[in-house]
């Protein structure tokens, strides 16, 4: 087995658009510091990083094991408040940042054992209903305990000197980009996405990930083969929290701040269904392509409306399709686009290109013959 | 009353044979299981030692009753919905918010007539403001029913991302239409204030929710168990492939209740509009988590299930609001789980499922 496929668990692409998005996608992330200048650019980057990682976790118990929570912010909200808190408590050092860490994975742990040991025995379809009023309910407790959590307005925190601009390995620049430490706040993003998504891969492709896909398929015979369903759910959704919570983290790490707004609203919830979706269920790799499509197109798709609502409303009778194109409405043409896409797109992205390789081998075969 | 159980009668008879036969057997079919019934007053005589005087356990009760009828109301076309078609609406809380804009708009053309002091003036415009409510919440879940949720029956999944979405499109149009601040939704005038029983005080709205509640559930009670037409649903629910083997057309059946489920979230929603008096976009969503909890308590598709569902939510918002205020939201998460810890697929639940 060569060293690339050991690394991909096997899952390679499978389609050559795919292949090449992808390479231009990781070549693209991992200079971003050095191709895009400017501090939106690589905000963007990095939370193109973020949501790789909030996603593929999401992938694995949508995608995967065909369940559906609407908790999956609560456990990235749990992630970004326990790097917040730790580090607002303790002050800005590395210990803070581990304790955070640390305690959050373990909340998140507790957590989601107990949704899904109490919801998953039952029927999966409690699951997505349960899952809806815990994650209800975390996000009003979190805006209500303000001393904790800061409330409403949230949690303004400061990093190790380490990872803070003030800080420079060099004061020559290296092409053009002071090596600082947000740069290395970026990489260590970067690194931890790369191996926590290839972690996730592995996951998908081991044994205990095809029993996932076989509770999918048909969960009474995956039963009757002599698998716990219940057990490997459970399991499915503890890791996807766990990694969900990693992704919180690293999105605490590069904000220095959190909020309920910005890690447990249930927006956020819907862009990663619409990600997911999007890009792909089941093929982890959709999470990667969905996430940078998404953020890309969100501004993209905003300045776009607000072109088009201006020419509207300079008709005058267009003022109200003026009011649909207004970019305050983009998320009314990110749920049509949703919906369309559950429904002539049920494989996203990655499995229509995947579906386009196969067919086209498929030709060259018949044409061999 | 407790007629309504009917979709769970099947089940019912097992269990009450199996605990010695409560009910007598003979009355046509109200062979109940009471067990269920019995959670209300008990929920409501156990916070009695907690809260200390009687007339504020009163005016608490009564206020939970009224809030529990009106989350009946809407959950009723839920857990019609999702008992007949096995459809699992995401989307039902559009059509709540939907009912409660509605009558905004209409309530505020009617504004002499709500600003009458006179109970049956306020009526005349309240009454209208729910028939309009109910035939545009019953319009719009009619073209829900056909674009959104007919290409995926039978497939959970997809219904869940499906309705989820139309959730988001309809919460986006709300906010082009109405905008997307607060919009006011005031009380008409004889229908603010309180009555004074003894010590305890009533809010007069309660009382109204209480009879439209008690309305909407009468009516539906009468349809489902006296009707041809409730004989069909209840029948489809049971054994949904057996109805149409036997010559029904299953899928007007179907498209029927859909409608009518709508009709009456857009009618709880005037009534939810009214009880908060204040209307945000999210109002839909924010009903969805009570809703869900209400039907799952109910056991996914009972009708006599919900309204034990709703009225113990109820009771439990009001309770636990007046004794530890910040545990309200997490108390219903509690009632539910206790309540599946004692019959883990709710309390009446519904047979083929």
């Amino acid at each position: 087995m060569n060293p690339l496929n050991r690394l991909l668990s096997n899952d390679l692409p499978r389609s050559r658009v795919l292949t090449v998005l992808l390479s231009g996608l990781l070549v693209a992330l991992a200079f971003a510091p050095f191709i895009f200048h400017g501090v939106k650019a690589l905000d963007v980057a990095a939370k193109v990083l973020v949501f790789i990682v909030l996603v593929a976790s999401f992938d694995l118990l949508l995608g995967f094991t065909g369940i559906v929570s609407f908790a999956h912010t609560m456990f990235f909200g749990i992630g970004a408040y326990g790097i917040a808190i730790a580090t607002t408590r303790m002050g800005a050092n590395w210990g803070a940042l581990a304790v955070g860490l640390l305690a959050s994975l373990g909340l998140s742990l507790v957590l989601s054992l107990a949704v899904g040991l109490f919801s998953l025995r039952v029927r999966a379809i409690f699951f997505a209903m349960i899952t809806l009023a815990v994650a209800s309910a975390f996000q009003t407790l979190a805006s209500q305990l303000s001393d904790l959590t800061g409330g409403e307005d949230g949690l303004t925190f400061k990093l190790p000197p380490m990872l803070s601009s003030s800080f420079e390995f060099s004061p020559e620049p290296f092409f053009g980009v002071m090596l600082d430490g947000k740069l290395l706040c970026y990489y260590l993003l970067f690194f931890t996405a790369l191996i926590l998504f290839l972690a996730l891969l592995r996951i998908v492709n081991s044994p205990f990930g095809r029993v996932l896909q076989a509770i999918r398929e048909n969960e009474f015979r995956a039963e009757a083969i002599g698998y716990r369903v219940v057990v490997y759910r459970t399991t499915s959704s503890i890791l996807s929290a766990l990694f969900a919570c990693m992704a919180g983290a690293m999105l605490a790490l590069w904000l220095r701040y959190n909020g309920p707004d910005t890690s447990l609203s249930f927006e956020i919830m819907m862009d990663v269904l619409l990600i997911v979706v999007i890009g792909g269920m089941g093929t982890m790799y959709g999470a990667a392509i969905g996430a940078a499509l998404f953020l890309v197109a969100q501004s993209y798709l905003q300045d776009l409306l607000k072109v088009g609502s201006e020419v509207a409303g300079s008709v005058p009778w267009l003022g109200w399709l003026a009011a649909l194109l207004s970019p305050d409405r983009w998320l009314l043409w990110l749920g049509v686009l949703f919906v369309l896409s559950v429904y002539y797109f049920p494989t996203g992205v990655v499995g229509r290109l995947r579906a386009g390789a196969t067919e086209g081998v498929g030709a060259k075969r018949r044409n061999h013959e | 009353m407790t007629q309504h159980a009917a979709p769970s009668v099947g089940n019912a008879v097992q269990k009450s044979a199996s605990s010695g036969g409560a009910a007598s057997p003979q009355r046509m079919g109200t062979n109940i299981d009471w067990k269920p019934l019995a959670l209300v007053p008990a929920l409501a005589l156990f916070v009695v030692p907690f809260i200390g005087s009687g007339s504020t356990w009163l005016t608490l009760t009564v206020a939970g009753l009224a809030m529990g009828m009106i989350i009946f109301i809407i959950a009723s076309g839920l857990t019609l919905v999702f008992g007949l078609m096995d459809v699992l609406n995401f989307g039902h809380g559009v059509f709540i918010a939907l009912g409660a804009y509605v009558a905004a708009s209409v309530l505020g053309l009617m504004g002499d007539w709500t600003a009458s002091g006179s109970m049956l003036v306020n009526l005349m415009a309240v009454l209208p403001a729910m028939v309009v409510a109910m035939a545009v919440a019953a319009a719009v879940g009619l073209a829900f029913e056909r674009f959104i949720v007919r290409p995926v029956y039978g497939q959970h999944l997809k219904q869940i991302l499906i309705t989820m979405g139309g959730m988001i499109i309809g919460e986006e149009l709300i906010k082009v239409i109405w905008g997307a601040q607060q919009v006011p939704l005031p009380l008409p005038e004889a229908m603010r204030g309180t009555l004074l029983l003894g010590e305890a005080a009533i809010g007069k709205y309660r009382v109204v929710a209480v009879v439209v509640g008690l309305v909407v559930f009468g009516a539906l009670a009468w349809t489902l168990n006296r009707t041809k037409i409730g004989l069909l649903i209840r029948a489809g629910v049971q054994d949904r492939e057996m109805v149409e083997a036997l010559g029904y057309r299953i899928r007007q059946l179907f498209i029927g209740v859909f409608v009518v489920g709508s009709a009456l979230a857009g009618l709880g929603g005037v009534m939810w509009g009214l009880f908060q008096q204040n209307l945000v976009p999210q109002m839909g969503a924010q009903v969805n988590v009570l809703i869900f909890i209400v039907i799952i308590i109910g056991g996914l598709g009972s009708t006599g299930g919900a309204l034990i569902g709703a009225l113990l939510v109820g009771l439990m918002v009001n309770y636990t609001g007046f004794l530890i205020p910040k545990a309200a939201l997490f108390s219903n998460i509690a009632l539910m789980v206790a309540v599946l810890l004692w019959r883990p697929q709710g309390v009446y639940p519904v047979a083929n499922r």
